[in-house]
């Protein structure tokens, strides 16, 4: 119970210091916003092309916002020395990156909403089918993109290049995660029943559910070195 | 048991024994040693990079040893680290507040952190020790430095922990605030809390201790009590210390 209250009270700091400033999703939604944008000069809406090209497109935009984001969320962590702060709680550090991990979920999701009905207009989606599914596939997306993000964007903060250092760290690691749900997305967008998505969504969720548990164990040794 | 004898059977407040830290073939820490009895202040001393900073982390848990074993109140810091953590009170380089978030919402939320009991009137009485009571709901972003150290003396203080790290606690500090961190560390001292405190300021850090120590190139070149010390016999000795120790 006690653990509990410490991850809300965690994961409400990173919410209330965020919905103040404005500061992380107003660069993360303005960057998949101009993606979307400038694909849309690119493709014509409801052709061929774009219903091919159009999940890859929209995770594009999800994957580069996300990683401003990660790397953002983390910085502010360690300005002010706010990270040894927590360090020095007695808190159990997987509990600080549970908190961490679902503060930018939500982030991330947050930015997700309206960068789909931008991408749905643009593009002359019909939104009436598959919109539950779409809305599943990103949810489990982003869990395992935010929370090996989050390991590795408390890996890269204290290195010298660490814009650079964590989407080389990240992507590899993410292929699998980028690929299911960019197929997934597809399928749901195409109208693709749950047992046609099921092994892209089992794939997701297998990642999700190994990456959540390997990162809570290794958090503190990241932090700790 | 009389009050005597619970004395002689409580452990050291903090027994280092052949510490070392090293980052690949650079040792920070070379087999440090030490005992500090509870009630004791501390103060050590050493250049930059003589591994003063790296020690206190690692008293902290913050940070791994390569080697070495440490106990804290008795606690073995491997394993247990978290119960630890509970006891001590640190105060860095860095104030460990979030700048979008108001004085009393940080110590509401470093309260959460520590289980702290009763915490709104906890939050309020700190607030108050710590002449901030009127910028309560004000964001720390729009505090002065000396404003920012005094809410960190205030987040230190808000667990009432046994054991304090101090690490340059006076760095960038105005009058009012150093001279009630002084007046607060005195308060500290007459409680007979552990203290450790890290400083470049020889006389003050003298003033203050039961014993000084001075850290040179990862080890202790010098372990003496601060009553068998005058002040400026030490700054001199210090100096030829580090003087000898950087030849």
């Amino acid at each position: 119970m006690r653990a509990l209250r410490k991850l809300f009270a965690l994961v409400w700091k990173d919410l209330l210091a965020e919905f103040r400033t404005k500061e992380l999703l107003s660069s993360m939604l303005m960057f998949a916003l101009i993606v979307v944008v400038i694909f849309n000069f690119t493709f014509e809406a409801g052709s061929m092309a774009t219903r091919e090209a159009g999940p890859g497109l929209l995770w594009v935009a999800f994957t580069f916002a996300s990683v401003l984001g990660l790397h953002r969320s983390m910085v502010h962590e360690v300005e002010r020395g706010c990270l040894q702060g927590l360090m020095l709680a007695p808190v159990d550090r997987g509990l600080l990156f549970l908190a961490k991990a679902i503060g930018n979920i939500i982030f991330i999701f947050i930015v997700e909403i309206p960068t789909f009905l931008m991408y749905a207009i643009f593009f002359n989606l019909d939104l009436t089918t598959g919109l539950d599914k779409v809305a599943v596939v990103f949810l489990l997306g982003t869990i395992g993109f935010a929370s090996v993000g989050t390991l590795f964007s408390a890996m890269s903060v204290n290195t010298r290049t660490r814009e650079i250092m964590l989407p080389v760290l990240l992507f590899p690691i993410q292929v699998p995660v980028i690929l299911s749900a960019v197929n997934a997305t597809a399928g749901a967008l195409a109208g693709q029943s749950w047992s046609e998505l099921g092994n892209w969504l089992k794939l997701l969720v297998a990642f999700d559910l190994i990456f959540i548990m390997v990162c809570y164990v290794t958090f503190e040794y990241v932090l700790e070195e | 048991m009389s009050p005597a004898a619970s004395e002689v059977a409580s452990p050291p407040a903090i027994e280092v024994i052949n510490l070392v830290k090293s980052f690949g073939t650079f040792y920070a820490l070379r087999g440090i040693s030490l005992t500090v009895p509870a009630g004791e202040c501390v103060s050590i001393f050493g250049p930059n990079g003589a591994g003063k900073t790296t020690f206190l982390r690692i008293l902290s848990a913050i940070s791994r040893s390569t080697s070495g074993d440490i106990r804290i109140n008795g606690l073995p810091l491997k394993g247990q680290s978290e119960k630890i953590r509970r006891q001590l009170g640190v105060i860095g380089h860095q104030t460990f507040l979030y700048d979008d978030l108001s004085a009393a919402e940080n110590l509401k939320f470093y309260a959460r952190m520590y289980d702290v009991p009763g915490t709104p009137a906890r939050v309020t009485q700190v607030l108050e020790e710590v002449g901030l009571a009127k910028r309560a709901n004000d964001r720390v972003r729009s505090f002065s430095r000396g404003m920012q150290q005094r809410l960190a003396i205030g987040r230190a203080m808000l667990h009432d922990p046994s054991l304090l790290f101090l690490d340059e606690p006076y760095t960038g500090l105005d009058q009012h605030a150093a001279a009630m961190l002084t007046s607060w560390l005195q308060k500290l001292r007459t409680e007979r809390r552990t203290i450790l405190l890290v400083t470049h300021d020889l006389i003050q850090g003298l003033a203050m201790a039961d014993r000084v120590m001075i850290f040179l190139r990862g080890r202790i070149a010098l372990e003496e009590k601060a009553a068998n010390l005058e002040a400026q016999q030490f700054r001199a000795l210090y100096f030829d210390l580090v003087a000898k120790g950087e030849r």
